[in-house]
């Protein structure tokens, strides 16, 4: 009797397994089916399969270039099926032109080096770009000696530290000293289009300082005519060891740089970009158009990827950002010391050594739609670049808007975007609503001087300015 | 001892023999401890000033680093060689999976598998320096050798060329490289190359800056050969070919080789300078991203990377002595 009975549950048994069994098995199919955990989509898809698998990608060691790590690290690049090679490169000059001539199909470029690119300041060539990859970032730092002199006349505040923002006037005076003793006092910047040098520029003019114009018609592309402050370039990681050498007075430049010469004692940043105009376009991701036109669909398989990359970086406040910051201090990436990268990332600044203040929004990877390349902030560019000469002579709204249009690709980023969210990787809240977005941010605040700027009416706002060229002015 | 009972000795005896001393009046071990210890003893004095005036000058970045420091950051480099090689592996694995879950939702596709791109490791761009140093040194020698020989066998020729060599000789490799860098962009466009510019560009700057030597020496090498062995040409009334194939370029070749090892030295030098600028991923632009991290152990690297620089440098000066030798039929050069 027992073994009847044992019989019967095993038989019961049996089968209750094949039911299971086979229930897991359809449960599975179901699952693989519907969650493609390795994002090889099918037949849906509307972008196709991408031309070019294996890509050289150039960037230069700024912790702005986490975008790109972070898509590498995280396999995000290997979702979209790339195979990606990231190379650091020697200066901005090297990476644009070997962008141009093919050596890199794209790479991590200043806001402005498309834009100047295209319209022929320095070496000319079609550049388009499709991708945001942050806002703010940059820091003035000027050297030990300037700061001694500049702190006494500072505002302080009840605990002795002076008062921030640090307006630009208070510069004025230290400049006039060197000019009654007849120094040249003498600023770095990255590049002559980037936004260094405009962010420089501008906040020079706001404290009544004549950063200098440049007169391409006469060939004179030094920027150094009229200037009371003479400005000239170098690359980012070489900016410490210049100032200290004591070829320059201070510079502009973008993290770590900044706090580097902080960690050596060798100079004080005075004011962040984000105090000079909130939330500026700092850097995009560019490629030749040829190359664009030629890999379209390549072209956004790499955007998906930097856009979850810029969304991993912002995520739920942030919470990743020591863990890029791990990422990116590898030698191969930016390779500077973890705990120099580490305040700018995570929220604070470091002034004065010892002078930490809150500093929330220091590097944007993704909030406030920083992934999207807005036509204003290439239009902002265009009249910077005209106020101080780049741009030699006056040309109509209509031309400003055009050229923005040329170069900004909001149109892709946008397709990329859709396909995320159809694949469910984002969600349709991450992004402005498409339907309706212009590209124009409409009317703009926050910059030092207080001015505000109309991305559509931009010779209006070149004349609204004390210093700067006007209308159809020439720098002499 | 007789020298017909020396193989019959046992082994202890044979040891003996070895230490005790000779006629010559000094035994193996002796005359090896000489050779050895005054070069270690150089060794351990640099080392120890070293590490005592490392430690007294302050940088921005920290005191200099000393020997330990260095030899830190090597078997760091090292480790980062094997991370990469782990790297590799895990995504291999990757791979292995996304073309399971492939297939298994279109089965019959192919798919398309992606590679591996690490960064270039330690070991990687001290290979690709090698290699890049062999290509242009060999185009060097390739257009030095036959034209030193033409220079030596025609004084008109040398005369002529004689002002061109003066004037190109001095000139630095950071002077060549827009030039070479412009020329090469310009000439090699093709769709798909098969060399990186990069790579063209570090090459054709050493080939330019490292003929000279070779070019030189073969012209005075071939000047000087001995004027009966060319009348002996001459009576034999021997073809261009078969006088220069064996008996001018035999007869010169040990100047011929001089010169070719001044060149390779000449172009390894060249080689770090013309790659921190041309971006090409070796040595030199290991030491250039070295110098732009500026982090705290940014020297110490670039410390191995000298000592890294100079004894592949050791290596291939032995080398091309060691052919030199081979070459000169024992003539004993120094």
């Amino acid at each position: 009797m027992k073994r009847a009975n044992i019989k019967a549950l095993v038989g019961f048994n049996t089968a209750r397994r094949r039911f299971f069994k086979g229930t897991a098995i359809a449960a599975c199919i179901l699952a693989l089916s519907g969650a493609a955990p390795f994002g090889m989509l099918d037949a849906q898809a509307a972008v196709g399969k991408a031309e070019k698998t294996s890509l050289k990608f150039g960037f230069i060691k700024l912790t702005d270039m986490a975008p790109l790590a972070v898509a590498y690290e995280k396999g995000y690049f290997e979702d979209e099926g790339l195979s990606v090679t990231l190379e650091a490169q020697a200066n901005w000059k090297v990476l644009l032109d070997r962008v141009v001539d093919g050596e890199l199909d794209g790479a991590h470029m200043l806001a402005g080096q498309p834009i100047g690119a295209t319209i022929g300041i320095g070496t000319k060539a079609d550049i388009i770009t499709p991708f945001s990859m942050d806002l703010n970032g940059n820091a003035i730092t000027v050297s030990n000696a300037v700061w001694a002199d500049l702190k006494k006349r500072l505002p302080m505040m009840k605990d002795g530290r002076p008062v921030h923002p640090i307006e630009p006037k208070y510069l004025k005076y230290v400049v006039d000293d060197y000019k009654k003793q007849g120094r040249a006092f003498k600023m770095g910047m990255v590049f002559p289009v980037s936004n260094h040098n405009y962010e420089l520029r501008y906040w020079l003019a706001a404290g009544g300082m004549n950063p200098g114009y440049y007169d391409p018609a006469n060939g004179d592309t030094s920027g150094t005519i009229k200037a009371d402050v003479q400005l000239s370039v170098t690359p980012p990681p070489q900016m410490p060891s210049t100032m200290e050498a004591g070829t320059i007075d201070g510079y502009c430049v973008g993290e770590p740089w900044n706090q580097q010469a902080v960690f050596m004692g060798i100079g004080v940043p005075v004011t962040t970009d984000y105090d000079i105009q909130k939330n500026n376009p700092e850097k995009v991701f560019g490629v030749s158009k040829k190359w664009a036109d030629k890999y379209p669909n390549t072209l956004i398989h790499v955007v998906k990827a930097l856009i979850r990359a810029g969304y991993w970086l912002d995520e739920q406040n942030n919470k990743n950002r020591l863990a890029a910051v791990k990422m990116i201090s590898s030698p191969d990436y930016v390779g500077a010391d973890e705990k120099v990268l580490a305040n700018s990332m995570t929220g604070t600044f470091e002034y004065e050594k010892g002078d930490k203040r809150p500093a929330p929004d220091y590097n944007v990877f993704f909030r406030y739609n920083a992934t999207y390349p807005y036509y204003s902030d290439a239009v902002w560019f265009l009249t910077q670049m005209r106020r101080w000469g780049q741009i030699p002579v006056a040309k109509p709204d209509s031309w400003y808007i055009k050229i923005a249009k040329e170069v900004y690709r909001p149109d892709i980023y946008a397709i990329a975007a859709k396909e995320l969210i159809a694949e469910g990787k984002m969600k349709a809240s991450d992004f402005p609503d498409f339907a309706t977005e212009t590209g124009f941010k409409g009317r703009q605040g926050g910059f030092v001087d207080g001015i505000v700027f109309d991305g559509r009416k931009p010779n209006a706002y070149i004349d609204k300015f004390k210093i700067g060229l006007k209308g159809n002015e020439k720098p002499r | 001892m007789n020298m017909t009972t020396q193989t019959a000795l046992p082994g202890w005896q044979r040891l003996m023999t070895l230490v005790l001393p000779r006629t010559g009046g000094e035994s193996v071990f002796r005359m090896l401890f000489r050779g050895i210890a005054p070069p270690l003893l150089g060794i351990m004095v640099f080392l120890g000033l070293w590490q005592i005036g490392a430690s007294h000058v302050h940088t921005s970045l920290g005191t200099l680093p000393g020997p330990a420091a260095v030899l830190k950051q090597a078997g760091n480099l090292y480790q980062e060689y094997r991370d990469d090689k782990a790297r590799e592996a895990a995504f291999k694995a990757r791979q292995k999976l996304r073309k399971a879950d492939f297939l298994a939702q279109h089965p019959g596709q192919e798919y398309d598998a992606i590679r591996y791109t690490g960064q270039p490791t330690y070991l990687d761009q001290i290979f690709t320096s090698l290699y890049t140093v062999f290509v242009g040194f060999m185009l060097g020698t390739i257009i030095a050798v036959p034209l030193g020989i033409v220079c030596g066998l025609n004084k008109t020729i040398q005369a002529a060329l004689n002002p061109l060599i003066q004037i190109f000789k001095p000139v630095s490799p950071l002077a060549w490289l827009p030039i070479v860098t412009l020329v090469v962009s310009a000439l090699y466009v093709s769709p798909d190359p098969m060399f990186a510019k990069s790579f063209l560009i570090s090459a054709l700057t050493v080939t330019l800056c490292s003929m000279w030597p070779t070019l030189v020496n073969t012209a005075l090498g071939v000047a000087s050969i001995d004027k009966d062995l060319l009348n002996v040409a001459k009576v034999l009334r021997l073809s261009t070919r078969t006088k220069i194939m064996k008996i001018v370029i035999p007869s010169s070749l040990k100047l011929i080789f001089t010169g070719m090892r001044l060149s390779l030295g000449v172009a390894w030098m060249v080689l770090i300078a013309a790659e921190m600028l041309a971006q090409n991923p070796g040595l030199g632009k290991f030491v250039w991203d070295e110098f732009q991290n500026g982090s705290s152990q940014s020297l110490s690297r670039i410390m191995v990377a000298v000592f890294t620089i100079g004894f592949v440098g050791f290596l291939l000066d032995r080398i091309m002595h060691t052919l030199q030798q081979m070459a000169s039929f024992g003539q004993g050069t120094e």
